[in-house]
């Protein structure tokens, strides 16, 4: 008897995924010479993580998720340079930061159809960009806040110039997160946030409280963009403005499409291949850098909706035997 | 004193209506197609960077490049809804978003390409030049040329709309798209039209905006919270609230940079997010 319809989306690890996180593992000793670009990964895929949370999962489309990046990139920055330079307290304090502001924003989120929250996102994205950007006594403004020094993880293992220590830091945080946000998109407040996505008006008939969800959701999801951002901060030992900035809100959106969204996996995929794609073509000009990244946006939107893993799940689709109906 | 209150009314009265005319195709493509189209602003540069060419390379006068800005604006507009802009029509706000991000992005890089990254210079005539003294005030000549022009085009626009056989099949399609198809208006051919015609304002926008908005290939992503600002607040479908949005903004933020320059653009955000929280469907909610 075939009960799988009654029950939670299984929940245990396949042996797919085991062999996913072994990869960044294996890079570690494939290519010592890439441990920064890798934990850069790690950290933007965390963040793209933070916002598929909020846009694939509850269907909330947000233009300034940078805001709660760099509230927590600042608030770790502004920590260490006062000389509170201990990390994981430091990523706490940028969560809880972060978590609050996420809150207080969630509740004009939740009013409003996508067009004002598209614009309250965005204007608040912009009000954080300014203000970091007026208030340079703070923040450094445009020069952005230097002097950090981060202190050592643990107490025993300290910042290295090879970036050992921020790999296996940012790797731990990482995957941490990314289990207790897998446990918490497959428990029944995850489905429930589908449903919302689905069709948010048939929500409250089975007795949901669909703008506590949002609002909940919306926190945690600044909560992880702020510890994403103070993670870049504690291992480049740098801020910037440009962690504020709306390029990076856009950049974000599209690495999570490009992976995928709604699905965890896609949002640490796409950041990975953009990352790399990134670092490669480099070399050349930003602004054609700028065009590839406009044209592959149009052309995922007109040809490849799904990303990466939903043409990956489709290929295996295909070959997967049908079951009896 | 008085007069320099004055004087910055004026700047953002102007100002505000050189938003307006950019958006007002913006608030038609967002209200009446249910499209979020973020590249509004690169239709805008298309017409700007027309403009300057025009004028520094074939030395035509200024009054006669503003209506080829007119044109060109329309013409790409009209291209690009006849082969992409519709495919998506049906498609997520997330798709749209994405989609015109993308075109504004290659916007950018391709009028770097072509112009090169530096800001753009505009020649004004002799006769937009300097200051006109009016009552006691010295009010800039271009910017009264400006006004005086989006008060044309305003009434133009509005008679085209109320008045018109073609304002009427706008109208009935925007009111209920079904019904007018039913009615054996051509939706399609009124969208794609429709498109033309917002490219085109948003082309001779941006055209007029070289003096007071400048002009280099950041244009459509600087200028885009601007535009999606005034549809935002002003309500998209219609005219009347864009104009005010416009005008609202445009004095707000002209007064900011004057009066509290250490908090710059600060005022124009936190003031959308309050209008936004007020208002969440906008100023001039569009009757269904």
């Amino acid at each position: 008897m075939d009960k799988s319809a009654l029950r939670l989306p299984n929940d245990r690890w396949k042996p797919l995924e085991i062999a996913f996180w072994l990869l960044p593992v294996a890079s570690y000793f494939l290519f010592p010479d890439y441990l920064v670009l890798v934990s850069q990964i790690m950290i933007v895929g965390l963040f793209a993580l933070s916002l598929d949370l909020i846009l694939g999962y509850a269907g909330i489309v947000s233009l300034g998720h940078a805001a709660f990046f760099g509230l927590g990139a600042y608030t770790a920055g502004l920590l260490s340079v006062h000389g509170w330079g201990e990390p994981i307290s430091g990523v706490l304090a940028a969560a809880i930061v972060a978590g609050i502001v996420g809150f207080i924003v969630s509740f004009l989120v939740v009013r409003g159809q996508d067009l004002a929250r598209l614009m309250v996102t965005l204007g608040i994205g912009l009000m954080l960009f300014e203000a970091a950007n007026k208030a340079a006594f703070i923040t450094g403004g445009v020069d952005g806040l230097s002097g950090m020094a981060t202190g050592k993880l643990f107490g025993v293992f300290e910042f290295d110039l090879y970036g050992k220590t921020a790999f296996w830091y940012s790797f731990g945080v990482l995957f941490l997160l990314f289990v207790v946000l897998r446990r918490l998109v497959n428990s029944p407040f995850g489905m429930s946030l589908r449903g919302i996505r689905e069709g948010g008006r048939r929500m409250p008939a089975i007795g949901a409280n669909v703008d506590r969800r949002l609002k909940a959701i919306f926190t945690i999801g600044a909560a992880v963009a702020g510890v994403a951002g103070a993670l870049l901060a504690q291992t480049t030992q740098f801020v910037g403005l440009d962690v504020l900035g709306f390029p990076r809100s856009a950049e974000l959106l599209i690495m999570l499409v490009l992976g995928g969204t709604g699905r965890l996996y896609g949002a640490l995929i796409g950041a990975a291949v953009f990352m790399v794609a990134q670092d490669k073509i480099s070399g050349l000009d930003p602004a054609y850098w700028q065009f590839y990244i406009g044209l592959f946006l149009v052309l995922i939107v007109l040809f490849a909706r799904g990303g990466i893993m939903g043409g990956a799940e489709k290929i295996f689709a295909r070959f997967k035997p049908k079951e009896p109906a | 004193m008085i007069g320099n209150f004055i004087g910055v009314l004026f700047d953002g009265i102007a100002y505000g209506s050189l938003l307006f005319l950019i958006s007002v195709g913006l608030s038609v493509t967002m209200g009446m197609m249910n499209f979020i189209n973020l590249a509004h602003g690169a239709f805008a540069m298309v017409g700007g960077y027309v403009c300057v060419t025009l004028l520094s390379k074939l030395g035509l006068p200024f009054l006669a490049t503003l209506p080829l800005a007119f044109l060109a604006a329309a013409v790409v507009g009209l291209v690009l809804e006849r082969t992409l802009y519709r495919q998506l029509y049906q498609a997520t706000h997330l798709d749209q978003v994405l989609f015109s991000i993308g075109l504004t992005f290659m916007s950018v890089a391709g009028a770097t390409f072509l112009f090169g990254p530096t800001q753009q210079p505009v020649n004004l005539p002799d006769w937009l030049r300097g200051q006109v003294h009016v009552l006691g005030l010295d009010l800039g000549s271009y910017r009264l040329f400006l006004i005086g022009v989006v008060v044309l085009i305003t009434l133009g626009l509005y008679l085209l709309i109320e008045r018109t056989r073609f304002g009427a099949q706008i109208r009935a399609s925007v009111d209920n798209q079904t019904a007018a198809a039913g009615l054996g208006i051509n939706v399609s051919r009124v969208f794609s039209l429709t498109f033309a015609l917002g490219s085109g304002l948003a082309g001779l926008g941006g055209g007029l905006g070289i003096d007071v908005l400048g002009l280099d290939p950041s244009f459509p992503v600087k200028y885009m919270v601007y535009f999606l600002l005034v549809v935002a607040v002003g309500g998209a479908g219609s005219i009347k609230g864009p104009l005010i949005a416009a005008l609202i903004l445009g004095v707000f933020d002209v007064a900011g940079k004057y009066y509290v320059p250490e908090v710059g653009a600060f005022v124009i955000y936190t003031l959308m997010v309050v209008l936004l929280i007020l208002f969440p469907f906008g100023l001039v909610r569009r009757k269904a």
